[in-house]
């Protein structure tokens, strides 16, 4: 008999301990089904964030550098500049990515360090306990915009693949979202671009993922994956938004 | 010592060349004036050696590219001056915390805050009490030369792989700029293997973890712990301290770095002319070499801090001497670089025949 789902070889078999219906896990898996299928476990090294994933190291059996929150790209240009035969990833929230570490995303993006970046966007800071994010949509009740988010007060969401595709050292961007299986498919497509990007040296390989947040959003499970079509896509529209094709010039 | 070879060189180029002769490949720096030098001299060098220098943008990605670096096992280094190492203290305290090794270099220059661009001792308590949050040591290492900008960085290199924690340089605009002759040597012991804990890919064996974050019951007590025990062993066998006590010594007086080399040259006069006074240069102020002033104050010595702050180590100077002898102090802010003469002034105003002086 053939297994149609086995547990990917790269994660440990520690339970998650993300909240049901929350997308981390989710994404945890596709980036393991991308370490195994590329088959660089065995040179994979990772820089953990700040945030609900700061235990990435749990749930990874690879070797992880913690970063202090936001500066992951810092650290992981650190080690991959030191060892351009290694493969290094990153996996960094939107406080942690979009905020507090919004100069070093850019400069590693525009460097051109060659990195896979897995940033997970679920509108809202997390872990600390469901505050206004950069991403937090117009309108979103936080426990820091208790009158929902107010651009005259808060600006706007910001869009940082769009952003990020602009720079010239970025060799892929995409958005994408784990709320359909349609959606799941075309998202383990984009991390494993993500991936191949950093292995055909093309530059920063980005790839923004959709993601739910129902503790921090208030709601079911069910209802939070609702939300991220009904209300998160039309603000943030899925897509690639930039891939460099094997021709051209980094 | 072998291969060496005597140039007439700058305080931060030493150092720099001293980075190279370790091992060092890696550097990540921001520029700011007074070590720009050192990055100057790297980015032209390293390239050729197979290295790699990174301008970051902030101090900040800085650091944290060193620990990145140093989670791999490599040498790597960053140098910066004081309104730069304030930025880095947040990564200082993270390598800190997942034992990192890594050299950190601080030109000072004078602050607080913008302060500006002369030489200046201000950031001893920053260097010397961890300067970041938690509860943890830097070893900090003070050069008075241009030949122990060399020297002392080859040791931190040494050290930080050692113990496994980083390290600092602590310079300043002073030592930094000036021109002295310069014996370049070549390190002989090996660079330690870093096989048993360095994030290295795990080929062939479970993930490892380069992390500070410990939540289970008790654990960061038990890390906490272990810290305090190296930070212990560090205390008992890495501090370094330079003592000349004359024979009936009247006074000791204490400094380090450029305020040392100011002071020797008065001190020196005053034993030519005969009278008998004492010089103790910390060499490591953390660790502070308390034991050797607490053996200078047994004997009843009064001695004399002389800095370029407002009066920081001296606090140190008191603590070791646990009321055992007078500790008197000469502070020099930034804006005023002190003469041997104002020293030996400062001295003889101490001297139990000068005091009425005073
Ligand atoms: C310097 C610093 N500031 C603030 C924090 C507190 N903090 C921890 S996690 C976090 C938010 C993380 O949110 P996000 O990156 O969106 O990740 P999520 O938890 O949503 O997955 C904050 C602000 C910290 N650890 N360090
Ligand atoms: S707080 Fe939100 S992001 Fe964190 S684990 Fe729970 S659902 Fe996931």
């Amino acid at each position: 008999m053939k297994p149609v789902f086995v547990r990917p070889q790269s994660l440990t078999d520690k339970p998650f301990h993300f909240c049901p219906g929350c997308h981390h896990g989710v994404i945890h898996r596709l980036v393991a089904e991308a370490i195994d299928r590329f088959e660089v476990r065995e040179r994979t090294i990772a820089a953990a964030s700040v945030g609900c994933s700061v235990f990435l190291y749990d749930y990874f059996d690879i070797d992880v550098v913690e970063s202090p929150h936001g500066r992951a790209p810092a650290v992981a240009t650190g080690i991959k500049r030191t060892n351009p035969d290694k493969f290094v990833f990153i996996y960094q929230g939107d406080g942690d990515l979009a905020a507090i570490g919004t100069a070093e995303i850019i400069h590693a993006a525009n460097r051109g360090e060659n990195l896979t970046v897995v940033f997970v966007n679920n509108t809202v800071y997390g872990m600390t306990g469901g505050q206004m994010a950069p991403t937090t949509l117009l309108g979103q009740p936080t426990t820091t915009s208790p009158y929902g988010r107010e651009f005259g007060q808060d600006g706007y969401p910001i869009k940082m693949t769009e952003m990020l595709a602009q720079l010239e050292g970025v060799g892929f961007a995409a958005r994408v979202a784990v709320d359909t299986p349609a959606r799941l498919a075309q998202a383990r497509k984009a991390v494993f671009r993500a991936f191949e990007t950093q292995m055909e040296e093309k530059g920063m390989g980005f790839v923004e993922i959709l993601s739910s947040c129902p503790t921090n959003w208030g709601m079911k499970p069910v209802e939070a994956v609702r939300r991220i079509e009904r209300e998160m896509i039309p603000y943030f529209p899925l897509g690639v938004y930039k891939e460099r094709k094997g021709s051209d010039a980094l | 010592m072998s291969d060496s070879k005597v140039t007439f060189e700058k305080g931060n180029v030493a150092l720099a060349k001293a980075a190279v002769a370790a091992g060092c490949r890696y550097y990540f720096g921001y520029p700011i004036t007074p070590q720009s030098d050192i990055p100057e001299y790297l980015s032209g060098v390293l390239p050729r050696v197979g290295g790699q220098f990174v301008q970051a943008e902030s101090e900040v990605a800085s650091i944290n590219m060193l620990l990145g670096a140093g989670a791999t096992g490599k040498r790597a280094m960053t140098s910066s001056s004081s309104p730069g190492i304030s930025l880095k203290q947040e990564g200082i305290s993270y390598m800190a915390g997942s034992e990192v090794p890594g050299v950190i270099v601080n030109v000072q220059r004078s602050g607080p805050g913008l302060g500006g661009i002369a030489p200046s001792q201000g950031d001893y308590f920053q260097a010397t009490r961890g300067g970041g949050h938690g509860d943890y040591r830097v070893i900090v290492l003070a050069p008075a030369s241009v030949q122990e900008m060399y020297d002392l960085t080859v040791l931190a290199f040494d050290l930080a792989d050692t113990y496994r924690t980083p390290v600092m340089v602590l310079a300043d605009a002073m030592i930094g700029m000036m021109k002295e002759p310069l014996e370049e040597w070549v390190p002989q012991s090996p660079e330690p293997s870093k096989d048993d804990w360095a994030a290295t890919g795990a080929a062939g064996r479970p993930g490892r973890r380069i992390k500070s974050l410990y939540l289970g019951d008790g654990e960061l007590a038990e890390h906490n712990w272990k810290l305090a025990q190296k930070y212990e062993r560090i205390r008992r066998e890495e501090t370094r301290v330079q003592t000349e006590l004359p024979e009936g010594c009247e006074l000791a007086v204490v400094a380090f770095g450029s305020a040392a080399r100011i002071a020797k040259s008065a001190v020196d006069r005053l034993n030519d002319e005969g009278r008998r006074v004492g010089y103790v240069r910390p060499i490591t102020l953390w660790p502070f070499p308390d034991e050797a002033i607490r053996r200078v104050a047994e004997q009843g010595v009064p001695l004399l801090t002389v800095e370029l702050n407002t009066g920081q180590m001296v606090e140190d100077v008191r603590l070791a001497v646990e009321g055992r002898a007078p500790v008197h102090f000469a502070g020099y802010p930034p804006g005023y670089l002190p003469s041997p003469d104002d020293i030996y002034d400062e001295i003889v105003r101490r001297l139990p025949a000068g005091e009425e002086a005073a």
